[in-house]
């Protein structure tokens, strides 16, 4: 598989730049909103986007069950902002009815650093990752407030008030980061994701 | 373009900048806010899958009733939204009304919306939008007028539509508007660009970036006059890539159910089969009023310029 299919979760947010950074990235990227269109790709982007909202129309449209069953087969899954709520098992500061893929084991806090007005830019170090420090973006962002023995912590931020604050986990071929790379037009984490979907 | 003047270059993290502020639109992409006058029309608007809610004292159609200064919202009002809800709230500012603006910021809003739908409170000067950290919408009826926000700060536009009609007809020839004037501008080779900047009243740099990106280079949504799940569907179709519904929803016979079906029309704009199901069993629409029976003076869309 040289060019793996990749599908970005298309029920709301920004999935138009999610498409173009794996498009950068190598994939053959396309949305994905129907179960029929789950199935004919090798991984998922769940977007930035509302949680809330993103959760309610995965079950209205009957995609929940058909995700959950890709994730335990073994398909790659990248989430950004709302993406990483999507996946964690556990969620605080979310709505009683809000529920994820269970796919990473991590308690996330939404909107953890803050209102719009604290929303912010800042240097995040991830491992893995090369090519030195990473510009990330946090919009109304959750950060990871626990992981499992499974899970990886692959980037925290290295400055300022929210230093040392979990924001990028990968458990297996499932990786989440609290900010959205798909806003700065540096690929590497779309290039990674990629890369983790092509040799998984 | 004046970006935020903080530096970003440190390792300290930077609040309020363009990247942010546009950014907090992209995330809206796809989904519809809704006008809220209380806590509890905001816990049904969540309910119901909106991706934020609008605070404000009375919808449209209730201002266009009920006639008088509108203006921005009671601080309390707005603070029993934001506690009531885990979503994003916006809130309007009068054109113009800085202040009022300083006090939504303060107060913790997340967009602020310079809304033609309350009394303007400067007839020659919008707000200086840069000088805030909370992102700001605009409406807009052109393309001229939608770069002029731009230049002011905008990190996101509404086409205006005519605000508490019902009617979606001012709302469709404004989208229509903004876009074939972005394809007419793509279309012309680069000297005339000059001179089309000249006609639209908008700076050159910004008439380009249009030009060679085909798009603003911020987020577009509707509003102003949609009241059901085909007309919010007809707008992303016509290309807005959200909603706005203000008196739409409770102005209906059963808010919540429609709330939910803009949210799928939404979502499946493209899909009449979906479309179709979502539109059964909705009970009254609002009542509405065509625009063209509305005197000149009393339309909300020719205030802004």
């Amino acid at each position: 598989m040289s060019r793996p299919t990749i599908g970005v979760l298309a029920l709301q947010g920004d999935v138009r730049e999610h498409l173009a950074a794996l498009t950068g990235a190598g994939a053959d990227a396309r949305p994905v909103r129907r179960p029929g269109e789950l199935d004919a790709v090798d991984g998922l982007v769940i977007p930035g986007g509302e949680s809330t909202t993103i959760s309610k129309l995965v079950d209205i449209f009957e995609l929940r069950e058909p995700i959950d069953k890709r994730i335990a087969d073994g398909m790659p899954v990248y989430g950004s902002c709302a993406g990483m709520i999507m996946l964690a098992t556990e969620v605080l500061d979310g709505r009683a009815d809000q529920r994820g893929f269970a796919g990473i084991d991590m308690t996330v806090r939404r909107n953890a650093f803050g209102r719009q007005v604290d929303s912010f830019e800042a240097p995040v170090e991830i491992t893995g990752v090369p090519g030195g420090g990473f510009h990330a973006v946090f919009i109304r962002a959750p950060w990871v407030e626990r992981v499992g023995a499974g899970v990886e912590v692959i980037g925290t931020v290295t400055g300022g008030p929210a230093a040392e604050r979990i924001v990028a986990v990968r458990q297996g071929n499932l990786l989440a980061t609290s900010f959205h790379p798909e806003l700065t037009g540096d690929p590497r984490v779309h290039a990674y994701f990629v890369e983790l979907a092509r040799t998984a | 373009m004046p970006e935020n003047t903080a530096s970003n270059t440190g390792s300290a993290p930077v609040v309020g900048t363009a990247r942010v502020k546009r950014g907090m639109a992209e995330m809206l992409k796809g989904g519809v806010i809704m006008d809220v006058v209380n806590a509890e029309q905001a816990k049904i608007a969540e309910d119901a899958g909106a991706v934020a809610v609008m605070a404000l004292e009375r919808v449209p159609a209730d201002i266009r009733a009920q006639g008088g200064v509108s203006r921005m919202s009671d601080p309390d009002m707005i603070d029993g939204i934001i506690e009531a809800v885990s979503i994003p709230v916006m809130a309007k500012a009068r054109i113009g009304h800085f202040v009022e603006a300083q006090i939504l910021q303060s107060l913790g809003v997340d967009y602020v919306d310079e809304s033609e739908v309350l009394t303007p409170a400067d007839y020659a000067n919008h707000i200086d939008k840069w000088a805030f950290t909370v992102p700001f919408v605009c409406g807009a009826t052109n393309l001229g007028e939608a770069l002029r926000r731009i230049t002011e700060g905008a990190a996101m536009i509404r086409s205006k539509g005519e605000a508490g009609t019902g009617d979606v007809s001012n709302a469709t020839t404004h989208m229509r508007k903004i876009r074939q004037e972005i394809r007419r501008l793509s279309s012309l080779p680069a000297d005339e660009l000059y001179v089309a900047a000249k006609e639209l009243q908008a700076p050159y740099e910004l008439v380009k970036e249009v030009a060679e990106s085909g798009k603003l280079p911020v987020v577009l949504f509707t509003a102003g006059g949609i009241a059901t799940p085909a007309d919010a569907a007809m707008m992303m179709q016509l290309g807005a890539e959200g909603v706005f519904v203000g008196s739409g929803i409770f102005k209906a016979g059963n808010p919540a159910q429609r709330a939910a079906a803009i949210v799928k029309a939404t979502t499946f704009h493209d899909d009449p089969d979906v479309l179709a199901k979502v539109s059964r069993g909705l009970g009254e629409a609002m009542v509405g009023i065509n625009v063209d029976e509305i005197p000149q003076p009393h339309r909300l869309a020719e205030r802004g310029w």
